[in-house]
């Protein structure tokens, strides 16, 4: 009975057609805007993301994402390296400064002060220039994309100058990062030269970045840190989920892309179920016909789950395919950057395809399955 | 009316009242709905149908020929009286063994055709067979030789909306016998065909009626085909009023008639 049930699926083109576009529609509008969620969502993190040479980071105990910490004083680093099982430690400074191009204009950026000695959470991958040229007097590395928000359709140029709080600061390098969440240029500069580019402070360290010893538990460390020290000591993955978790419970980020995804559900699951309530009404009496004869309920239902099966798969297929294509083309574009398919939306997506196509079935085969035979024999 | 029973000659030699009754209602009746809204369909409804017979169920819309008809077929289930249909009580069976009991035995004739508009002639025609367990390509080759049987050999993968009516209601006739039924029911066959295609269609019926072991039942209002019945069976308000055995021409005479 299947070739008859895909037959008659596929004997209307134009429904099947429709039945196909809804869900195909209904996938890439859900996994597109699941993805650009959860990249919007990691963007919140990324330069956690990309400091990956320091297991646990120490900051003020009242920080509640990675863009907004009160500074800590110096002792702070003297006092994290003396607890036990710290292998070492090493400041770091993150903040926004306003830098003044040549021509005039202005960008914030985001600031990093890596320490003088180690470069602890450097880039780790540099496109132009060397990580070592840092050492040089007022050098900065800028990211890829920050370089190209800040001279827009210009080849890499190392020498360049810009000043960061009437401060003289010269390009050596760039490198790339992930990008941030406010699509802001990054800049890295060495610890000392950042207490030059920023309006002073009382007390500048934004972060102690810390290694476990060997065979010492990295939470272990962390509680013993917080123990000690009174500071907050988070794992990496801690921190990332920290900085996230306050961007969904603080922001409507969250609620407005739930709105599109549950719209994109909604109008999958409406388009494919009225069509495929309609495909079935219209087939009702050839339904009723093939009762007649002998086909039981339960063969029906598998007809009807079997076209529901082809369709769902072929739309969410499309679905798939289309938002690859459109992660694929948008992948060189910069402030789009960072933004993919998740393995987690396919998944996800294909869970609530799979709901749609149940919910359509059913709805479409209770109308058979109560269907009286007899009506065959009402002209 | 008057209700005579006669035995007549038909061709090939036998007589249509000889063997045992393919159909047989004893007190059948059927009710809808319950309270105010109860309607009575059938009122105690005695019918044979014998094989190797075509019997014609006539009467006026709303008369419970239909209902009667569902009830033989199983598509129904009587609330009251004995349904024997091929030695089975069938208001006895229930459920899957009612299902398995069509399949097997009962073949279906619709008024509006039913033919799966995706399927070609040979596939639809394939139909009772694929239901069976039959393989595709096996059943379909049946189709094509049973459409050969009702002059459609050339038209095997024709869709059902390029076939005229008449040509549809063939197809629909060698769904209704690739399986080989014992019984054969039929609701208004030429109600939506012209007169030449519905004279066309009643006698490809009337030949597959002379199958000593297949009975026929037609039910019909158009009184252009009575000619056809061995036996005409009228309705009333959920009663059977008339029942009139009669002497039907050999098909080759039909045919000339036609």
């Amino acid at each position: 009975m299947r070739w008859i049930a895909l037959k008659m699926l596929m004997g209307d083109p134009a429904k099947y057609a429709g039945l196909v576009f809804g869900i195909a529609f209904a996938t890439l509008l859900m996994t597109q805007q699941v993805s650009i969620f959860m990249g919007i969502m990691r963007r919140t993190a990324s330069q956690i993301i990309d400091i990956s040479d320091a297991q646990i980071w120490v900051m003020d105990n009242k920080v509640r994402f990675i863009d907004e910490v009160p500074a800590l004083p110096d002792t702070d680093l003297s006092r994290v390296r003396g607890v036990p099982g710290v292998q070492w430690a090493a400041k770091l400074y993150k903040g926004q400064v306003r830098a003044r191009l040549a021509d005039g204009n202005f960008r914030n950026v985001i600031l990093f002060g890596l320490d003088d000695a180690s470069f602890v959470g450097a880039p780790q991958e540099m496109i132009v220039g060397h990580l070592s040229d840092l050492r040089r007097p007022d050098a900065v590395i800028i990211d890829k994309a920050g370089y190209e928000y800040m001279w827009p359709g210009e080849e890499y140029k190392i020498g360049r100058e810009v000043e960061l709080n009437d401060h003289r600061a010269v390009l050596v390098g760039v490198c790339k990062a992930s990008a941030p969440f406010t699509t802001l240029p990054v800049l890295y500069t060495r610890y000392s030269q950042a207490l030059g580019f920023v309006p002073r402070e009382r007390n500048l360290m934004s972060f102690v970045l810390a290694q476990p010893q060997p065979n010492v538990p990295v939470e272990e460390l962390c509680r013993r840190i917080e123990s000690q020290t009174g500071l907050m000591a988070l794992t990496k993955d801690q921190f990332f989920w920290k900085t996230i978790n306050y961007f969904l419970g603080s922001t409507g980020i969250p609620v407005n892309f739930g709105i599109t995804i549950g719209l994109g559900f909604i109008v999958g699951a409406a388009v494919t179920g009225q069509t495929f309530y309609l495909f079935t009404i219209e087939n009702l009496k050839q339904f009723g016909a093939l009762k007649a004869m002998g086909v039981t309920n339960l063969r029906i239902l598998g007809m009807i789950m079997l076209q529901a099966i082809v369709v769902g798969t072929i739309g969410y297929g499309i679905g798939i395919g289309l938002t690859a294509a459109f992660f694929e083309a948008t992948g060189n574009i910069t402030h789009l950057a960072g933004l993919f398919m998740t393995p987690q939306a396919f998944a996800g997506v294909g869970a609530a395809v799979l709901l749609i196509i149940l919910l359509t079935s059913v709805i479409a085969a209770r109308k058979v399955l109560v269907l009286e035979p007899a009506i065959v024999f009402r002209g | 009316m008057t209700t005579a029973t006669l035995t007549r000659r038909v061709s090939g030699g036998r007589t249509a009242s000889d063997g045992v009754l393919a159909v047989e209602c004893r007190g059948v009746t059927k009710e809808f709905g319950n309270g105010d809204t109860k309607t009575l369909a059938l009122r105690g409804v005695d019918l044979d149908a014998r094989p190797g017979e075509m019997t014609l169920l006539v009467g006026p819309s709303g008369c419970g020929k239909t209902t009667l008809i569902s009830i033989i077929a199983g598509l129904l289930n009587p609330s009251g009286g004995e349904v024997n249909v091929l030695g089975t009580r069938l208001d006895k069976l229930s459920g899957s063994r009612l299902v398995k009991f069509r399949a097997a035995n009962i073949g279906f004739v619709f008024q509006q055709y039913n033919l799966l508009p995706a399927l070609t002639a040979a596939e639809n025609a394939a139909v009772p067979l694929v239901i069976a367990g039959e393989y595709k390509s096996a059943a379909v080759k049946r189709a094509a030789e049973v459409l050969e049987s009702v002059d459609l050999g050339e038209r095997t993968q024709a869709r059902p909306s390029q076939l005229s009516g008449g040509q549809q209601q063939r197809v629909a006739i060698a769904r209704a016998l690739i399986h080989q039924p014992r019984l054969l029911v039929c609701d208004e066959p030429t109600a939506a065909l012209d007169a030449q295609s519905g004279q066309t269609v009643m006698q490809l019926l009337r030949r597959v009626a002379l199958d000593p072991k297949r009975a026929v039942i037609v039910v019909t209002h158009d009184n252009r085909i009575f000619q056809y019945g061995n036996r005409v069976v009228s309705m009333s308000d959920g009663r059977v009023v008339d029942e009139r055995q009669q002497l039907v021409a050999d098909v080759a005479q039909l045919d000339h008639v036609a």
